[in-house]
């Protein structure tokens, strides 16, 4: 009797897994110079969200995948991890990495979802692989839901540089949903020290003759925390004058408080900082602890980059600036008075 | 010696009709989408994309054929054709969409750009677009038509060297944390990042003679059912809402009164 429920539950449970496959999320973990990119493992904590497997995939050069994949099958959330090496890997062209990725896809691939973080890398290679497989993708996602009965996936997302959030649905008709995942809207996953993720190892796709060549990669250095991922950052607008007063400025400051640096696209424009620092829709969304606004006066552009910021704190001279709008704190002054007197204080 | 015949370019740079960027959207009180009943414009990437392509044909002269720009959208996407054109391209084609009919997403208009460039005779050797859009902010349009063409691809362009005779364009290119300079074999997709605004194209503001010109260039017109692509979405739009608004917390009087604050919400100086 026992036995015969058991038997009618194990059908209705197989008839309902026919029309709608557990959730198996792919991630594509990146990493830099041996370690996994923070915002990677935003996205691993994302496609754990889903609620079913989790199986990560790690790509580069044979000299770099051994020890990154020693770190990434600690991670927590991880099932399984593959990965895959090869010489024409160590830079990551889309022409190269796609092919790989359509062959895990397409034979009768059991993954339902491609999750990666929002970086440069993963935007150029995914929507490419996603085409391929004739499916849509969803950008810059903020939060999601995976209902595990239709096979139906909901995401929220910014649009209009963060002025609207729109819901979107994946529905089961979408064999396979790709999303990109906004770090600052997830936790990093950490690394756990119980089990260990199966690793298996992913021949790679040699393409010859790729129609693309890979010709030099210059990195900005900085000793200061990344602006993707500092707790704290210190930002510079139109205001600065230019690039010596911007550095003569801010890096005390930023420096006295453990913070990253970062700038407005004014200040890009401008040329008093690099581009890579620029934080707003066009530049870097960053989320700190803390966010102090010098000499921005807040276009939504700006505040679009960001204004999830746990305290914002700005400095300027012009009492209506829309920066006072959003900021926790606002201090009207000239902030090259103001900044050296924050500095001196903060040093005590 | 008259120099050899060398393949003439044919450029493709598709526009996008968007809100403008100054505008301070509202979500419609439906929930469905934003007030669209405000000023629109070219969006702003690929504003610098139609400058590049102007701006490659100034440096390659006669090595440059043409340069088509081809919308996707309802019947007023025609003025921003016009714009493109009175910056300097040749023709236009306007792939017409209801006013009411849903925006078509970025997969759709990948495969209609896709059925369009296999419609023309002399091909096209470069296609120059936005890297994003500013109202879906969805980034994927170049790289699909990419995976759909099996062409090179450069995102996020930040300077753009095409070599006609070699038929190779040399891209630099935005990465997170730094450039990356790539050698791409034609035909090529580049996505341009608004770096370019800066360091080697600020777009140009249309003149009247260029405006007058540019209303007697042609716009050919075409619907999705003749380039044999449904537009239909695939996702579902479910609700649009305003983000939680962030509120002020008033002004200090001084630096003192600001780090007391700071020190309150936990932060002081560097920590060890």
């Amino acid at each position: 009797m026992l036995k015969a429920r058991a038997s009618l539950l194990n059908r209705v449970l197989a008839r309902s897994y026919a029309t709608a496959a557990s959730p198996h999320a792919l991630v594509f973990l990146e990493h830099r110079q041996g370690d996994l990119d923070s915002a990677s493992l935003s996205a691993l904590t994302a496609a754990s969200q889903l609620g079913g497997q989790v199986t990560g995939l790690v790509v580069g050069s044979p000299e770099e995948v051994p020890s990154v994949v020693e770190k990434a099958k600690k991670l927590n959330g991880l099932t399984t991890l593959l990965h895959s090496a090869s010489p024409q890997y160590s830079t990551l062209l889309p022409e190269t990495v796609s092919p790989l990725l359509e062959k895990l896809l397409s034979q009768n691939s059991p993954f339902t979802h491609v999750v990666s973080a929002h970086s440069s890398s993963a935007k150029s290679i995914l929507p490419r692989v996603a085409a391929k497989l004739d499916v849509p993708a969803v950008s810059d996602i903020t939060s999601l839901e995976h209902d595990a009965a239709s096979g139906s996936t909901t995401f929220t997302r910014p649009i209009y540089a963060g002025n609207a959030i729109s819901t979107v649905r994946a529905s089961s008709s979408i064999p396979i949903k790709f999303f990109t995942v906004r770090s600052t809207a997830f936790a990093a996953a950490g690394a756990g020290d119980a089990v260990e993720s199966e690793v298996k190892a992913l021949d790679s796709v040699e393409v010859s003759d790729a129609p693309t060549e890979h010709i030099s990669t210059s990195l900005t250095k900085s000793d200061r925390p990344d602006l993707g991922v500092a707790s704290r950052v210190v930002s510079g607008g139109r205001a600065l004058k230019n690039a010596e007063t911007f550095q003569s400025t801010l890096y005390p400051l930023a420096d006295a408080l453990g913070a990253a640096v970062g700038a407005s696209r004014a200040a890009v424009d401008a040329g008093y900082a690099d581009n890579s620092l620029q934080v707003g829709q066009t530049g870097k969304v960053v989320a700190p602890e803390l966010y102090m606004a010098l000499g921005i006066s807040g276009a939504i552009q700006h505040l679009a980059g960001m204004k999830d910021s746990k305290l914002i704190v700005a400095v300027n001279k012009d009492p209506d600036a829309p920066i006072f709008q959003v900021a926790d704190v606002g201090l009207v002054a000239d902030l090259f008075e103001v900044v050296p007197e924050m500095v001196e204080k903060l040093k005590q | 010696m008259r120099p050899s015949a060398v393949r003439l370019l044919n450029i493709l740079v598709p526009i996008k009709r968007a809100v403008d960027y100054a505008v301070k959207i509202r979500v419609n009180p439906e929930q469905t989408g934003i007030d669209l009943n405000v000023k629109h414009s070219m969006n702003p990437f690929d504003e610098i994309a139609v400058e590049e392509a102007v701006r490659i044909r100034e440096r390659l002269k006669d090595a440059v054929k043409s340069i088509k720009v081809v919308t996707i959208g309802p019947p007023k996407s025609a003025e921003t054709l016009r714009t493109a054109l009175a910056m300097g391209a040749d023709s236009a084609v306007h792939v017409e969409i209801l006013e009411s009919a849903p925006a078509p997403e970025p997969l759709g208009v990948a495969k209609a750009l896709k059925a369009l460039i296999e419609r023309q005779k002399e091909g096209v050797d470069v296609v120059i677009m936005g890297k994003q859009a500013i109202d879906d902010d969805a980034g994927q349009t170049g790289q699909m038509l990419a995976g759909l063409m099996g062409w090179s691809q450069a995102t996020f362009a930040s300077k753009v060297e095409v070599d006609p005779e070699q038929k190779i364009a040399n891209i630099t290119r935005e990465i997170d944390g730094g450039l990356e300079e790539l050698r791409c074999k034609l035909p090529v997709i580049i996505t341009t990042d608004l770096r370019q605004v800066h360091l080697l194209n600020e777009p140009r503001y249309a003149s009247l003679p260029n405006i007058m010109k540019a209303k007697k260039k042609p716009v050919e017109k075409l619907t999705a059912a003749e380039l044999g692509v449904d537009l239909t979405p695939r996702l579902e739009t479910i609700k649009v809402t305003e983000p939680l608004k962030r509120v002020g917390g008033g002004k200090v009087a001084n630096v003192d009164e600001l780090l007391t604050k700071l020190k309150e919400a936990g932060v002081t100086g560097k920590r060890a």
